[in-house]
C-alpha cells in the first residue's frame, strides 16, 4: 500500500471523525473519552499481526509490552465505558 | 480465499462497527448499545489479526491475558470520582503501546540492517515521538489529578526557550534519523528520551482547572500515535481508528477551550492561575456577605417552585452527589421542578459532573447544558451552587479587567435567589474574587457540601 493511499484513508477518516463526534452531547463526553481510549487500543491489532515467530529478546519484550498495554486499553476502556453508560438512566426508571 | 484478503475484509467490518458505535453515542438512550457494537468490532479485528500466519501465539496470548486482567480489574474497581485519572492513565498506555510497536518494527526490520524508506522512517519517528510524549504527559496528568503531585502550575524561567530548543533538536535528530535509518539506534533512542522529557515539560505548567483541556488533548494524541503506528506497519484499521480517536480528542479540546474562552496556546503555555494572584487583589469586590443558616436555606428551598443545582469540582471533592440527588428527589416530591445545570468545564474532565450525577441515579433528562438554562434563568426561583466558583462568576460577563472575562458562565446571578454552598470565603482555583457572593440575592451557606446537604435532608424529613 502506498503512502498516498494510506494518507487518503487518513484524511477521509478524520473528516468522518469530526462529523461523528460533533454530534455527541456534552453529557456523554466522559464516556466518549473512555470509549475512544478503547478504540485507540487498536494498536493491539497491529502488535498481534507484527509479532512474528523467532524474535530476539528485545523484540519479544517490545512486542509483548505493546500487546499488554494495548489490551489494557481495549478491555479497560470498553468495560469502564459500559459501566458508566449503564448508570445513565431516563426518568421514572424507564430504560 | 486468500487469508490476507479475509483479514482485511474483517477490518473493514470492524471499522464500520466503530463508526456505528460512535454514531450511537449521540444519545444516552442508544449509547450503551453503541459501545457494545464498537467492542464487538474490536473483538472481530483482534480475531482477524490472530489468524495471521507465523505469529508467536505464546507471547501474544500471554500479553493479552496479563493486559486483559489488569484492564478488567481497573475498569471494575475504579470509583466514578476517579474517572479523570483513569482516562489519563489509559491515554498514556495507548501512547506507550504505539511507541513500543514502532520500536519493535524498527528493531526487527531496519536497525543495523537496511535503511527504511524515507516515508517509513518519518512515520516511525512520528509514532515514537507522539507516543512518548503522550505517555509521559499522561503520567504527569495522572499525578496531578490524583494529587500525587501538586496540581499547581509549575513554571520556571526560560520554559518556552527550553521547549523550543527541544522541538528544534527533535527536528534535527529526526532528519538525521531519516537519512541514516539503517545504522545503529543512537538517534532513535535519543528521540524516545526527548519525547518523554517533552511530554513532562508540556504538562507540568498546566494547572488543575485546565485539566479538561489537557486530557482531551492527550486523548487526541493517543489516537494520532496509533494512527502513525498504522502507517509504520501499513495497517488500514490502525489508521482509521486512530484518526477517529484523534478527531474526537481535537473536537473535545476545542469545546473545552471555547468554554473557557481561551486559545489552546494560552492553555498550554500560560500556566493559568500562577500569574493571576496580582489581578485578584486589584479587582477585589467590597460588599456584605449574607450567610444563611441551615434553617434559612430550608425555608427558601421549601417555598421554591423551581430549583437548579449548579455543581462544580467541589461536589466531586466532597463526594456529595448522592446527597444532592436525595435532596433533589425530596424537592420534587414537594412539587418543585428540579434541574441540574452543568458547565462544560465543570470538574476535571469533559462530562465529569454528568457521570457523577448519573452514578447517583439522577436521570439524564434533568441534566441541562449551559446554553439551555441561561435563557430561562429568570424563571428559576433558587439556583444552588455546589462547589463551583469560576463558572458562575459574573465578572466573566462585565469586568474587562478580570482574567476570566469573556468566558461563558452559568448566569445564576439572574435567578431570583442564589444559594452558594462553600467551605469558606477562599477564592476559587483561579484566585479571583467572585462578585456573585456579594449580590443582594445571594445567600452563602458555609460548610462541607456533604454535611450541609445531609443537614437539609434531615430538615425536610423532620
Amino acid at each position: 500500500m502506498t503512502p498516498v493511499f494510506l494518507t487518503f484513508v487518513l484524511v477521509l477518516a478524520i473528516f468522518l471523525g469530526f462529523e461523528l463526534i460533533s454530534k455527541v452531547p456534552s453529557t456523554l463526553h466522559t464516556p466518549l473519552m473512555s470509549g475512544s481510549n478503547a478504540i485507540s487500543g487498536i494498536t493491539l491489532v497491529g502488535a498481534i499481526a507484527s509479532l512474528q515467530l523467532n524474535q530476539n529478546t528485545l523484540g519479544i519484550i517490545l512486542g509483548t509490552g505493546a500487546v499488554i498495554l494495548a489490551t489494557i486499553n481495549v478491555v479497560g476502556g470498553y468495560v469502564v465505558t459500559d459501566r458508566m453508560l449503564g448508570m445513565f438512566k431516563k426518568k421514572e426508571g424507564g430504560k | 480465499m486468500d487469508l490476507n484478503l479475509l483479514i482485511n475484509f474483517s477490518y473493514i467490518i470492524s471499522t464500520v462497527m466503530f463508526i456505528l458505535g460512535l454514531k450511537m453515542l449521540s444519545s444516552p438512550a442508544t449509547a450503551r448499545k453503541g459501545n457494545m457494537i464498537s467492542a464487538i468490532g474490536m473483538l472481530l479485528a483482534i480475531c482477524a489479526a490472530l489468524v495471521s500466519q507465523g505469529i508467536d501465539y505464546k507471547w501474544i496470548l500471554l500479553g493479552m491475558a496479563v493486559g486483559g486482567g489488569i484492564g478488567l480489574a481497573a475498569a471494575r474497581l475504579v470509583a466514578m470520582t476517579a474517572m479523570p485519572e483513569m482516562v489519563a492513565i489509559f491515554n498514556g498506555f495507548g501512547g506507550a503501546a504505539s511507541l513500543l510497536l514502532a520500536w519493535f518494527e524498527y528493531s526487527g526490520k531496519y536497525q543495523g540492517l537496511e535503511s527504511a524508506p524515507a516515508f517509513t522512517a518519518f512515520v516511525l519517528i512520528l509514532s515514537v515521538f507522539i507516543g512518548g510524549m503522550t505517555f509521559s504527559g499522561s503520567m504527569i496528568a495522572y499525578g496531578k489529578l490524583s494529587e500525587k503531585i501538586s496540581g499547581k502550575p509549575y513554571l520556571f524561567a526560560g520554559q518556552h526557550i527550553v521547549n523550543s530548543l527541544i522541538l528544534i533538536t527533535t527536528v534535527i535528530l529526526g532528519v538525521l534519523f531519516v537519512l541514516n535509518s539503517g545504522a545503529g539506534n543512537g538517534y532513535f533512542i535519543l528521540l524516545i528520551v526527548i519525547a518523554l522529557i517533552f511530554g513532562v515539560l508540556s504538562v507540568i505548567p498546566i494547572g488543575g482547572a485546565d485539566m479538561p483541556v489537557v486530557i482531551a488533548l492527550l486523548n487526541s494524541y493517543s489516537g494520532l500515535a496509533a494512527c502513525a503506528a498504522g502507517f509504520v506497519i501499513h495497517n488500514n484499521i490502525l489508521i482509521v481508528a486512530g484518526a477517529l480517536v484523534g478527531a474526537s480528542g481535537i473536537i473535545l479540546t476545542k469545546i473545552m477551550c471555547k468554554a473557557m474562552n481561551r486559545s489552546l496556546a494560552n492553555v498550554l503555555f500560560s500556566g493559568f492561575g500562577s500569574t493571576k494572584t496580582a489581578a485578584a487583589g486589584k479587582g477585589a469586590q467590597q460588599g456584605e456577605i449574607k450567610p444563611a443558616s441551615q434553617e434559612d436555606v430550608y425555608y427558601i428551598l421549601e417555598a421554591a417552585d423551581s430549583v437548579a443545582f449548579v455543581p462544580g469540582y467541589g461536589l466531586a471533592v466532597a463526594q456529595a452527589q448522592h446527597q444532592v440527588r436525595e435532596l433533589g428527589e425530596i424537592l420534587e416530591a414537594n412539587g418543585t421542578d428540579v434541574q441540574y445545570a452543568i458547565h462544560p468545564v465543570a470538574g476535571r474532565m469533559p462530562g465529569h459532573m454528568n457521570v457523577l450525577l448519573a452514578e447517583a441515579n439522577v436521570p439524564y433528562d434533568q441534566l441541562i447544558e449551559m446554553d439551555e438554562i441561561n435563557p430561562n434563568m429568570e424563571t428559576v426561583d433558587v439556583a444552588v451552587v455546589i462547589g463551583a466558583n469560576d463558572v458562575v462568576n459574573p465578572a466573566a460577563l462585565d469586568d474587562e479587567s478580570s482574567p476570566i472575562y469573556g468566558m461563558p458562565i452559568i448566569e445564576v446571578h439572574r435567578a431570583k435567589t442564589v444559594i452558594v454552598l462553600k467551605r469558606s470565603m477562599n477564592p476559587g482555583f483561579a484566585g479571583i474574587e467572585n462578585a456573585l457572593f456579594f449580590n443582594d440575592n445571594t445567600r452563602m451557606y458555609f460548610g462541607d457540601a456533604k454535611a450541609s446537604i445531609t443537614g437539609l435532608i434531615a430538615e425536610f424529613k423532620g
